[in-house]
């Protein structure tokens, strides 16, 4: 667990922008009537879009208003889920994924280059442009090591980078340049560096495979031709389903 | 080694559009209809006869599992809520068929609702999958205009409604009662078991879990056939699987492979193998970090399947390889991964609110040699009060890659003691 609490200092007041109340709606409509509550995640995620990447308690008011929960069930959610910022952060919140696959692979020079360039952890540099953490696995292990940077462009994976790479990342992002996100080497990528050894057979693609089916494998024989008809009723469950394992 | 026919991932590198007409181009969304015209019960039979089980990490019989769903649906919706939020370290085969083969996903969305007579689906995608989720959106967007899916989805007289949610960073999430916590809008706390989700799961109504593989593989298996997918792996262990292997190999990757694979070929076929070769290897995590490592005297024959990872106390998990070669420090890996969780313990129950800190704080004094030996036992004892003494499988995900390095490294730990005794620095030894 990690102990995670609110920021000493909070604004007034919160308000979603017109296009997060318009993302809020829509999240809202996915769930069952009486079941608002499960958009918590979705609206608190746009409330800290809109609150400038962190968020804030009167934020966490507002979404608990939306969605008729108590505000301490809100809190409870920012503060379980990592991904909820809770003190301000800089203009691009860098991530560096630091568990064992991208160990192994170096990401403790990522961290050293973070801790040199921007400062501390958790902490937003002097020209308020980056933050930097270290975060627990996500989810890129075979373009290790990688960061995630949050920033007004989205939320993208920098990946298959070094010292280097990493130093040109920050370089590019202070200057204000676009930088491509996905590996940063001559990967595509999760395909091995140097190009892809499978899916080199030219049938996968020519459309062959579109062909309808002659028959369709196992199918009853009254029904080994697809059917034309499409009125399949939900079966009617017969009897009891076989006992396990059956058919292995 | 498996041909590109048969091949279920065809556009696993994203080197081809993900889109509706080139996924149709590719096979998807072919017979979806005739398979539905066929009944639930066929569908069921059909997955149960594969062979396939559950490609998340627990194996367990996918066809087996849908058919513990209520065969009528009265007063309760039943769901189907599809497992995304990948996170178990050394992990990325979901996000590639999300965002590369994303149709695949869809089409077995409706085909597993189908069969379970559900006709709502939600998928849980991790949070920090966001242009996964961006891409995954727009392929569902796709099948709803294209008829696919939505009322009377592909003309079948079935309605299906698929939704797209997500978390917000938190690894317990990926168990499915965590899952259906945090779906509810709550903390991610594992819920007691039973009543099971097929009894009462999301909203209490009855409701499967399934991983974004299982699901999307189902369809290839209803065109190919059964018997051909059973075809591949050893009995038991059917099926082709997608690997990710990562670490210390010379081009990590993710490929799809055909079960039981031996660990050496899938490496040196795929990944160029062990960096510096495979006598250079130390160790390897075969199944994402929650199995137990094996030592390369093992890796040179396992087979990568269910049962022979089982034999060596190991698992094989996600299929996540995560490769250590001899340059690594196996107690600072190992360390590094007790740290991941603690971090993401729920904290509901004690021995693994607790456990998963001490062991880390053991560990981390360990890494520089300030332990007493008996310290070792008193880990290993440790973590077996915490395995199987928790709500959910996480307490024992924590426990197996110390025990592993116990069994197999021990000596690693005793060396590190005895060097800090003498007074020698410890990573001066290390790096030797």
């Amino acid at each position: 667990m990690s102990g995670r609490h609110l920021a000493k200092e909070q604004p007034d007041s919160f308000a979603f922008s017109k296009a997060g109340e318009k993302e809020a709606k829509y999240w809202i409509a996915k769930y069952p009537k009486g079941k608002e509550r499960s958009a918590v995640i979705p609206l608190l995620w746009i409330a800290q879009k809109d609150n400038g990447g962190w968020l804030s308690e009167p934020a966490m008011r507002v979404v608990a208003e939306r969605l008729g929960m108590a505000p301490i069930r809100v809190l409870e959610v920012a503060t379980f889920y990592t991904m909820f910022k809770l003190e301000p952060v800089g203009e691009h919140l860098i991530q560096v994924c630091g568990t064992t696959p991208c160990m192994l692979r170096g990401s403790e020079k990522l961290i050293k280059v973070c801790k040199k360039r921007i400062g501390e952890k958790n902490t937003i540099s002097a020209d308020g442009k980056f933050t930097w953490e270290e975060v627990e696995c996500l989810g890129a292990c075979v373009n290790a090591p990688m960061v995630q940077i949050s920033n007004a462009s989205g939320d993208h994976y920098y990946e298959d980078l070094d010292e280097a790479s990493m130093e040109k990342l920050l370089d590019d992002l202070a200057a204000g340049r676009n930088v491509k996100a996905g590996p940063q080497n001559d990967r595509h990528t999760s395909e091995p560096l140097g190009g892809a050894q499978t899916l080199s057979d030219k049938s996968l693609y020519n459309g062959s495979r579109a062909k309808p089916l002659k028959s369709i494998p196992n199918a009853p024989k009254a029904a080994k031709k697809p059917a034309k008809k499409g009125v399949a009723k939900k079966a009617a469950p017969k009897k009891a389903a076989p006992k396990k394992g059956a058919g292995k | 080694m498996l041909d590109d026919k048969d091949r279920i991932f065809t556009n696993l590198y994203g080197l081809h559009d993900p889109g509706l007409e080139a996924a149709k181009k590719r096979g998807a969304w072919n017979g979806t209809k005739d398979f539905m015209a066929l009944g639930d019960d066929w569908i069921v039979e059909q997955i149960k006869a594969s062979g396939l089980r559950g490609r998340g990490g627990a194996g367990f019989p996918t066809g087996l599992k849908w058919s513990f769903m209520p065969k009528e649906v009265k007063d309760r919706p039943h769901y189907l809520v599809v497992n995304a939020d990948e996170s178990e370290p050394g992990t990325c085969k979901d996000r590639d068929i999300m965002r590369h083969d994303p149709h695949l996903l869809v089409e077995g969305c409706l085909i597993a609702s189908f069969a379970m007579r559900a006709n709502a689906c939600y998928i849980y995608l991790r949070g920090e999958y966001i242009d996964e989720r961006i891409a995954l959106q727009k392929a569902i967007d796709e099948a709803y205009a294209a008829k696919l899916i939505g009322k009377n989805a592909c003309g079948s007289g079935f309605d299906f409604d698929l939704y797209l949610h997500h978390g917000a960073g938190a690894y317990i999430c990926g168990e499915e009662t965590a899952l259906l916590e945090s779906l509810e809008g709550k903390k991610g706390q594992p819920r007691l078991k039973p009543p099971f989700p097929a009894n009462a799961g999301l909203y209490g109504c009855p409701t499967t879990v399934n991983n974004v593989e299982s699901i999307a593989v189902a369809p290839t298996i209803l065109r190919r056939g059964a018997g051909w997918f059973a075809s591949f792996g050893r009995p038991g262990n059917a099926g082709t699987k997608v690997f990710c292997i990562s670490g210390h190999v010379n081009t990590p990757c993710n490929v799809e492979e055909e079960m039981s694979i031996p660990l050496k070929t899938l490496i040196e076929k795929h990944a160029g193998g062990v960096i510096g070769g495979w006598d250079n290897l130390k160790a390897i995590i075969p199944g994402g970090s929650s199995v137990p490592c094996l030592p390369k005297d093992i890796c040179d024959d396992v087979l990568m399947d269910f049962d022979a990872l089982k034999e060596h106390k190991s698992g094989l998990g996600t299929a996540a390889v995560i490769v250590m070669d001899q340059s690594t420090d196996m107690v600072r890996a190992i360390t590094r991964l007790a740290y991941f969780y603690k971090h993401e313990s729920c904290g509901q129950c004690t021995p693994c609110r607790e456990g998963t800190g001490w062991m880390w704080r053991v560990l981390t004094r360990m890494c520089e040699g300030k332990a007493e030996m008996a310290e070792i036992d008193m880990l290993l004892d440790v973590s077996q009060e915490i395995e199987g003494h928790t709500i959910c499988a996480l307490g024992d995900a924590a426990a197996w890659p110390v025990q592993g390095l116990i069994r197999h490294f021990r000596h690693e730990i005793e060396d590190k003691i005895n060097t800090y005794r003498a007074g020698k620095s410890v990573h001066a030894v290390a790096a030797e």
